[in-house]
């Protein structure tokens, strides 16, 4: 019997590259080790000052809450005016970046616009603007209002270059005029995914205005820094447990409203079916 | 009842209310936001002169500081996102596995291993940096863990996903042939997760190089570190030759995974 197992070609051919490329994941695992620094004997130290940390973080300190609330507040209004001001300017620089309604002379500079609000992290932008517009709410608003015209407007000029053109087509056909064939003919195509992304970007915006503080742009961030640079553990506890349970609350509307525009729920349904029929958030981050 | 033209409607009266009641919150929102924030209108008339302030300091761009510092940081930018991925995948693994309901049929643990998934994902990878600083001190280690712990979210939940989106067929053939767990896993599951497993790593890499930039801002090692002491200096020429390098490694990190991918996938 095993003799005859043993003729038999393997039935899953056995290759050499994969456990070539898994060596050098493990040396290249040992050489950015040996670059950064990062040895065993660090982790140690460090698992044995986990412990230290750990207890100075628990239990939280929620008696200066009035900074606390103040903080989250400030976040809020950057997230809701950054998220409104970025969707209204991100419209139409879609609209002119997409490539199948607009000539190439409006979408490429649109285009370019759109790359270049993406290529920072937020809170780099939002050092350039604490620059420009000084420490305060301000600069964190229009740092995340370039980040949301960033992933707005490259979603949305995808979603339209996505579009069934029969419509469009339909809609001229009966001598529409330009604004009436957007009006008709493009946006009920795109608006089902026009609200996931822009709840979804209220959320990211919403997580990014917690941080931005760090750089002095506004927010709870930087209430949260100077706590941990004080090394005042406690209420950094406090800050971060109401920073989660902030984003999460966030994250709960986002699919409520999710729920109502996409899967047309009622107000009703929404507690009944509560996670059942919800969509799933566009995948990227922050 | 007189039959008159039937009007047709979209929608219901409680999906008009439901929607209805959204805008009014949008609005309710914008509103009052607009009346408690705290702007500063001082700041804001000098704005023009300060932004032309700071590209007369940003320009000449200051190349030879790349030379050492930079060059070293941006080195190190792209160790912590690429160990940071790699660390975020191996702990991701088990995760996911657990979170994929056809692998693991027992609903507490899926719950579990989903609660870990969201709350990784519900910490900005700031803080998770200033929880690894708070622990093991400034540097790269606390960026590579942070990295990590931010990404197991993300890669888990996604490969979760796909594990579950697997067609049965195959490893019902598996198992009816008497494959063991592990068989099945390496011949039934991971040919139909596999792309899906590489486009993930590599999107999260992506991401991660973007990240790991800022990391530095708060002691957690990179170029956010350099960034941060030329800007504690107002050594703008410094600021505008980092801000270049930065813009440098994110395209070519993502031309690298565009390569790849229209190679591996």
């Amino acid at each position: 019997m095993s003799a005859t197992v043993a003729k038999l070609p393997p039935a899953f051919e056995r290759r050499w590259w994969p456990r070539l490329a898994a060596l050098a994941l493990v040396v290249y695992i040992v050489y950015a080790c040996g670059q950064m620094e990062i040895s065993w004997q660090r982790i140690e130290v460090g698992l044995d000052n986990a412990h230290r940390f750990f207890s100075r973080l628990f239990p939280p300190n929620f008696t200066r809450w009035e900074l606390l609330v103040k903080g989250l507040g400030e976040s809020l209004q950057i997230a809701v005016l950054a998220s409104v001001l970025g969707i209204f300017l991100a419209l139409p620089l879609g609209l002119a970046a997409s490539r199948n309604l607009m000539p190439p002379w409006l979408s490429w500079p649109a285009r370019a616009i759109v790359v270049a609000a993406r290529s920072f992290h937020p809170v780099i932008v939002a050092i350039l603007f604490v620059k420009a517009v000084g420490f305060g709410a301000l600069a964190g608003i229009l740092a995340l209002t370039v980040a949301s015209i960033g992933f707005i407007g490259k979603l949305f000029t995808e979603a339209i270059e996505e579009i069934s053109p029969k419509q469009v087509e339909a809609v001229r056909a009966t001598g529409a005029p330009f604004f009436s064939m957007i009006a008709f003919g493009v946006l009920p195509q795109v608006f089902s995914r026009f609200i996931g992304f822009a709840t979804y970007q209220l959320d990211s915006n919403l997580r990014n205005s917690t941080m931005v503080g760090i750089v002095g742009a506004g927010g709870i961030g930087g209430t949260l820094f100077a706590a941990f640079q004080r090394f005042d553990y406690d209420y950094v506890c406090a800050i971060l447990i109401s920073i989660i349970s902030l984003i999460m609350v966030g994250e709960l509307l986002a699919m409520a409203v999710r729920a109502i525009f996409i899967d047309n729920a009622t107000l009703s349904n929404l507690f009944r079916r509560r996670g059942a029929r919800i969509r799933e958030s566009h995948v990227d981050d922050d | 009842m007189i039959e008159g033209p039937r009007r047709w409607k979209r929608f219901t009266f409680g999906q008009r209310l439901a929607r209805f009641v959204v805008y009014l919150v949008i609005v309710a929102a914008i509103v009052v936001s607009l009346q408690t924030i705290e702007v500063i209108p001082e700041f804001l008339y000098d704005a023009p002169e300060q932004v032309a302030d700071l590209f007369a300091r940003m320009w000449p761009i200051d190349w030879e500081h790349y030379q050492g510092p930079v060059h070293e940081a941006l080195l190190e930018t792209i160790h912590i996102a690429s160990l940071g991925t790699i660390l975020a995948l191996l702990l991701a693994l088990p995760v996911g596995i657990l979170a994929a309901h056809n692998l693991v049929p027992f609903t507490p643990i899926n719950l579990l291993a989903k609660l870990i998934l969201v709350s990784s994902r519900s910490v900005n990878s700031l803080v998770w940096a200033l929880l690894f600083v708070g622990i093991f001190g400034p540097g790269a280690l606390a960026g590579t863990l942070a990295i990590a712990f931010r990404s197991i979210g993300f890669v888990g939940k996604l490969f979760g996903e796909a594990l579950e989106e697997a067609q049965p067929g195959p490893i019902e053939a598996l198992s009816a042939a008497g494959a063991p767990w592990t068989s099945r896993m390496t011949y039934g599951f991971w040919p139909q997760v596999k792309p899906a497993f590489w486009s993930i790593a590599l999107f999260r890499w992506d991401i991660n190089v973007r990240e790991s930039a800022v990391l530095g801002l708060v002691g957690a090692g990179g170029i956010g570190m350099v960034l941060d002491s030329a800007l504690n200096l107002f050594q703008w020429d410094r600021v505008a030759l980092i801000l270049v390098a930065i813009v440098a490694v994110v395209v070519l990190a993502e031309i690298v995974v565009t390569q790849i991918r229209r190679h591996l996938i």
